[in-house]
């Protein structure tokens, strides 16, 4: 399996860089840690970006600490040894899966596996629980061949990551490991393959547009 | 900045003091955990990390705390620092932004320590790494000082800050679309500066 060699549609170099920040709201960060675990693309521009926050933490003005390095607490706390409780999560060790490692600690490695929920005809949902504190919306997404991609909302920033199958809007054909990054203003109707349908993670940083979702899969025409 | 005494480390006369000896010290940490290596890495670092944690708002109390915690997890992990994957000033640095998503937003920090990231050996020759590093630094530096205002703020604000595109819009008053161009705009700056600083290296 090389998705690296087909993905077409990468994250916005400004997303990129709000991900080499650590600034991205905890749900987009999810969508970014895993096309990054696929896209190694991405994951050397983003390596570049980190050397932004590192040229300016180290240009930056340093406060006083008030307290003494903590040797006895660092010594105290691994008492004669120095890795034991550090667990190295290597992605070798990591079983090969069309979920991508970052994802896989959350999900398992077995899409087909999830106690997936109907949303409507031909749609499915997975929501992922993100931290208390974080506000927007993270769930995969499941839509069966040839029908639509729920619209999730204008406002804010959303990305949308294709982890099975394929879709097609007027901005292009999305495969596995591409991801939409579209300006919040696009109206683009999005399609599932005809044979396969699709997979996606897709995170919103507000919370309230899935609810316009759930209340349109309510209606009874699926189109749209 | 740091004081290293040069004789003990006869090998590396050549490289610049503030950054082969961090890593130097980083190794002493994780082989022999060694102290005095210790406290000169926080000296160095710590109060970076502290006025770090202020800009991205925390108070001093807080701040505190965090470049202390930080400084211990640099002990913890100093043994999963290798330097070909970065300076040592990136890796403390990755550890300061994770911790700080963690303790001041109390979200997830998706994006992993390096380290963790990727097992495959490096392609990069390690001899001149340091060096050049050193020398990407400095090109990055130039290029963000050299950045028109309005482009340096929104990468300070999101680097810095701590903000999400979301929130320097809201910030500044300015569309979305506006911040991410004006991201994007600095971003090409810089990324055309270490695109003439990879050609000089190649031709050494």
């Amino acid at each position: 399996m090389n998705i690296e060699m087909k993905i077409k549609h990468h994250p916005d170099w400004a997303t990129l860089m709000s991900c080499a920040a650590g600034s991205q709201p905890e749900a987009l960060a999810a969508v970014m840690a895993s096309h990054l675990s696929v896209c190694k693309t991405c994951e050397a521009e983003v390596a570049k970006m980190e050397r932004v926050g590192v040229a300016l933490f180290d240009a930056i003005l340093p406060t006083p600490m008030s307290r003494q390095a903590p040797i006895a607490a660092a010594r105290a706390q691994i008492p004669g040894d120095r890795m034991d409780d550090i667990e190295v999560i290597s992605s070798n060790r990591l079983p090969a899966s069309e979920v991508p490692y970052a994802l896989q600690a959350i999900v398992g490695d077995d899409l087909d596996s999830l106690p997936w929920k109907r949303l409507g005809p031909g749609l499915w949902h997975y929501p992922i629980k993100l931290s208390e504190n974080a506000k927007g919306d993270l769930r995969l997404i499941k839509v069966g061949p040839g029908h639509a991609l729920p619209d999730h909302g204008h406002g804010g920033e959303e990305l949308t990551l294709v982890l099975r199958g394929s879709y097609q809007d007027c901005t292009g054909h999305y495969g596995v490991g591409d991801v939409a990054d579209l300006a919040d203003d696009i109206e683009h109707a999005p399609v599932a393959d005809p044979k396969d349908g699709c997979i996606c993670l897709i995170a919103s940083e507000r919370p309230a547009k899935f609810k316009s979702l759930l209340a349109r899969m309510m209606q009874p025409i699926a189109g749209l | 900045m740091m004081q290293v005494s040069i004789s003990e480390r006869p090998l590396h006369w050549v490289l610049p003091v503030s950054m082969r000896p961090m890593a130097d010290l980083l190794h002493l940490v994780a082989e022999k955990r060694d102290a005095d290596a210790f406290r000169q890495l926080f000296q160095s670092y710590g109060p970076r990390v502290k006025a770090y944690m202020m800009r991205q708002g925390a108070d001093a109390t807080t701040a505190e705390d965090l470049a202390q915690e930080t400084l211990l997890m640099v002990w913890r992990k100093a043994a999963m620092y290798s330097g070909e994957k970065g300076s040592a000033t990136t890796w403390i640095f990755t550890i300061a932004r994770n911790l700080r998503i963690d303790r001041l937003r109390r979200e997830v920090a998706w994006q992993p320590l390096p380290e963790n990231a990727d097992e495959e050996p490096s392609l990069d020759p390690l001899p001149d790494e340091q060096l050049d590093e050193r020398q990407r630094r400095e090109k990055v530096r130039d290029a963000l000082a050299s950045l028109p205002s309005d482009q340096s703020e929104v990468v300070v604000l999101s680097y810095i800050e701590g903000l999400s595109h979301s929130e320097i819009s809201e910030r500044l008053g300015l569309p979305l679309g506006t911040v991410k161009s004006r991201m994007r705009l600095a971003y090409q700056k810089i990324r055309d500066a270490l695109e003439g600083i990879e050609q000089d290296l190649d031709r050494d």
